[in-house]
């Protein structure tokens, strides 16, 4: 007796159901089996993994906060990876937008007007767009291979940073150390709540709810369908390929830059050498995660954000290691990559023999 | 509304946490923006964390959260300790300060440490340590062991914290050997073993024959030892990774400041203060002279006794600046804020600051 992986004639809607929540509840056995090995209580860690940061106000703006740049950078990437278009870079458009948006707060502190913040926010657009074409540019005209020109890119924007930061936009009260001066309070993202939790949220909400519309119901999220699953057959019905990597790009460059001025304005309120713990990267797990659909990036970009905060509790009140936490990331995703096989494929239990009498 | 939400929140979170401590019990919490394993910065605060645990017995109760990026995680991290019931904080990075600050506005009545930044509060006081007073030790003990009369250093950051070290490294050096020189390389990270190790290879191809560091982990050292030769510890003692290849090494000791300031804050003593303190203070430590005759051994253990006193002062005029310009007059000490924000090498440095 063996188990077979069959492929499925379609789709099991069933399973796409299903997958998540089994994933779900193997990381919850396997946490606990992981946890009673490290002698604790299963129960009492698991609360405090999922449940604890839930259950007070700071902790839950904490989420949102830790969630929004990750949905934001994710939903446009979605629409690269749905188009068959390989962004790599968010990671250096969100520090691109970052550092265009911090133009005006940084060279021309004393301008603070209503326009201020608007003005940023469009400049941190700007910027990451502006990241986003070069690997499409290159792409369009030269045929080089976006996943390494973004990917590289991403380098060179944080470097670019890095000496902004030491050298022309250095803090000139601040003893050379490598900071740039802190925002007025023109330039801050203001809280929403009593906590952390700023503005910058709602661009995250927009953005899901905006790139649903435009994917499910308008040409365009129609053309990018197609241009990702069957390139000819788009071309034949008159899209461009080109224009369309340029257009994912810019999309996915300008979010990303919006989620790097959002974050430098709401809760950063200056630029460091670091301004970001690897959010455009981790939004490339949360854009698969979320089956590169909005609403599924929504989810799955709450579901990291707790796994992070529920990370530092675990740290905090059950002096469990940071390593511990890492594993305990890393079996979540396995087991929900792994379960999505099973909307492919069927597991089967069959015989040596098997009645055909085919010995595989 | 708000408060009623928040208030069935502690509830519950009372509620579920079990064993709440008892009201006289202080809750002492450390941010570390490394893994406490890194045998180097955060490995030493956490002993510090220990010190202070092994003082206080159950009159305390200490937490951390490792590897803490700095960026808009710190903030996040320090509140928690601080919604934890944490009453004195220690946030043990340059990068964590501008969140320290903010998290210390928003929690009056918790006492905030900070390591090695220069913004203090009424609740924020900010502490370190002279290590460019080690650094020249170890320069004097390069110049009199190595034969190629070239050192190699790696470099974290380009920040004047490293770049005062560079200086003192160099200054100790040029009082054995005028013509001495030292090759830099940046490694852009304070903990990044494999690069760490990179550098130290490619320093010691060029024909280097000591190391010295401003990285965290032992990896050059333990290249220095396989290539058989030598180099310097930082943070920690790092005898065990390279026994034949450490000859010293400066050792942050933070014990006696965590001690001394906790039992401030137990005594209801504590106020915000600035702590510099170097191996008068014992918050700077060489580790013992290993691997070097007695005469090196004997003129370093000379050296540190004079630094101890105030006799000497490595940052004592004439210095001169890269480009020649006089930088410190002579028989002048350079003060406490010029050295805190140093971007300029002294003379005889060839490398140029990444600028």
């Amino acid at each position: 007796m063996r188990l077979e992986l069959e492929k499925r004639a379609e789709h099991s809607r069933t399973m796409a159901v299903l997958s998540p929540l089994l994933a779900l509840l193997l990381t919850l056995v396997s946490g606990a089996i992981m946890f009673a090995l490290l002698g604790q209580d299963p129960v009492r860690a698991l609360y405090t993994f999922f449940i604890e940061p839930l259950t007070a106000s700071w902790s839950l703006q904490e989420l949102v906060v830790k969630a929004a740049p990750l949905i934001l950078i994710a939903v446009g990437l979605a629409v690269c990876y749905l188009s068959n278009t390989w962004n790599i870079g968010a990671e250096g458009q969100f520090t691109f937008g970052a550092i265009a948006g911090s133009l005006l707060p940084i060279m021309v502190p004393g301008f603070e007007t209503p326009l201020t913040l608007p003005l940023m926010l469009l400049m941190g657009i700007a910027g990451g767009m502006l990241w986003g074409a070069i690997p499409a540019f290159l792409k369009i005209r030269f045929g080089a291979n976006e996943i390494l020109t973004s990917l590289m890119l991403v380098y060179v924007a944080q470097l670019f940073l890095d000496w902004l930061v030491r050298g022309p936009w250095r803090d000139p009260e601040g003893f050379n150390f490598p900071e740039s001066r802190l925002f007025s309070d023109a330039a801050i993202l203001q809280p929403l709540a009593d906590g952390r939790m700023h503005v910058g949220a709602l661009f995250a909400l927009l953005a899901v709810i905006a790139m649903s519309v435009i994917l499910m119901k308008t040409l365009k999220g129609f053309e990018v369908r197609v241009l990702g699953q069957a390139p000819r057959a788009g071309q034949f019905a008159g899209f461009s390929r080109n224009k369309m990597v340029l257009f994912a790009f810019l999309l996915s460059g300008g979010l990303a830059g919006l989620a790097g001025i959002s974050e430098v304005s709401g809760s950063i309120n200056q630029l460091t050498p670091v301004i970001s713990p690897g959010y455009g990267f981790t939004a490339i797990i949360v854009a698969f995660l979320g089956r590169l659909n909005p609403i599924g990036i929504f989810i799955a970009g709450f579901l990291l954000a707790l796994s992070y905060l529920g990370g530092e509790a675990a740290q905090v009140s059950l002096g469990l290691s940071d390593k511990t936490t890492r594993v305990f990331q890393g079996m979540l995703l396995f087991y929900v990559l792994a379960c999505d096989t099973l909307i492919l494929y069927r597991i089967r239990l069959t015989r040596t023999f098997a009645p055909s009498g085919k010995e595989a | 509304m708000r408060k009623l939400l928040s208030m069935a929140a502690a509830a519950v979170l009372s509620f579920g946490v079990v064993g709440a401590e008892a009201a006289d019990k202080l809750k002492v919490g450390f941010i570390y923006v490394g893994p406490i394993g890194d045998y180097g910065w955060s490995y030493q605060h956490n002993q510090g964390r220990l010190a202070i645990e092994a003082a206080f017995g159950d009159k305390v109760e200490t937490v951390y959260i490792e590897s803490v990026s700095e960026g808009p995680d710190a903030e996040r991290a320090i509140e928690r300790l601080a919604r934890d019931g944490a009453g004195l904080i220690y946030s043990t990075s340059f990068g964590f300060m501008n969140p320290t600050l903010k998290v210390a506005k928003k929690f009056p009545d918790v006492k905030f440490e900070h390591s090695t930044g220069y913004k203090r509060a009424a609740n924020v006081s900010t502490y370190s340590a002279r290590f460019y007073e080690g650094r020249y030790v170890i320069g004097q003990i390069a110049a009199r062991m190595s034969k190629t009369g070239t050192a190699g250093y790696i470099g974290s950051f380009p920040i004047p914290e490293v770049i005062r070290g560079i200086n003192a490294f160099m200054l100790g050096a040029q009082s054995v050997d005028p013509d001495f020189k030292v090759k830099i390389v940046w490694a852009n990270s304070w903990y990044d073993p494999g690069k760490e190790a990179d550098a130290a290879k490619a320093l010691l191809d060029q024909g280097v024959d000591v190391l010295a560091q401003h990285t965290d982990s032992p990896a050059p050292l333990q290249v220095a030892e396989e290539r058989g030769a030598i180099g310097f510890g930082q943070a920690s003692d790092m005898i065990k990774f390279a026994p034949k290849g450490q000859l010293t090494a400066i050792v942050d000791d933070w014990s006696v400041y965590y001690v001394n300031r906790t039992k401030a804050v137990l005594d209801g003593t504590w106020e915000s203060t600035d702590t510099w303190g170097g191996l008068d203070a014992e918050m700077v430590l060489m580790a013992p002279f290993t691997n070097m005759p007695e005469d090196v051994a004997n003129a370093a253990k000379e050296t540190v006794e004079k630094i101890r006193s105030g006799k000497l002062h490595p940052f004592t005029g004439p210095i001169y600046k890269q480009d020649g310009e006089l930088a410190v007059a002579d028989g002048i000490l350079l003060d406490d804020q010029a050295m805190l924000g140093m971007n300029w090498y002294v003379k005889g440095i060839d490398d140029q600051l990444p600028q």
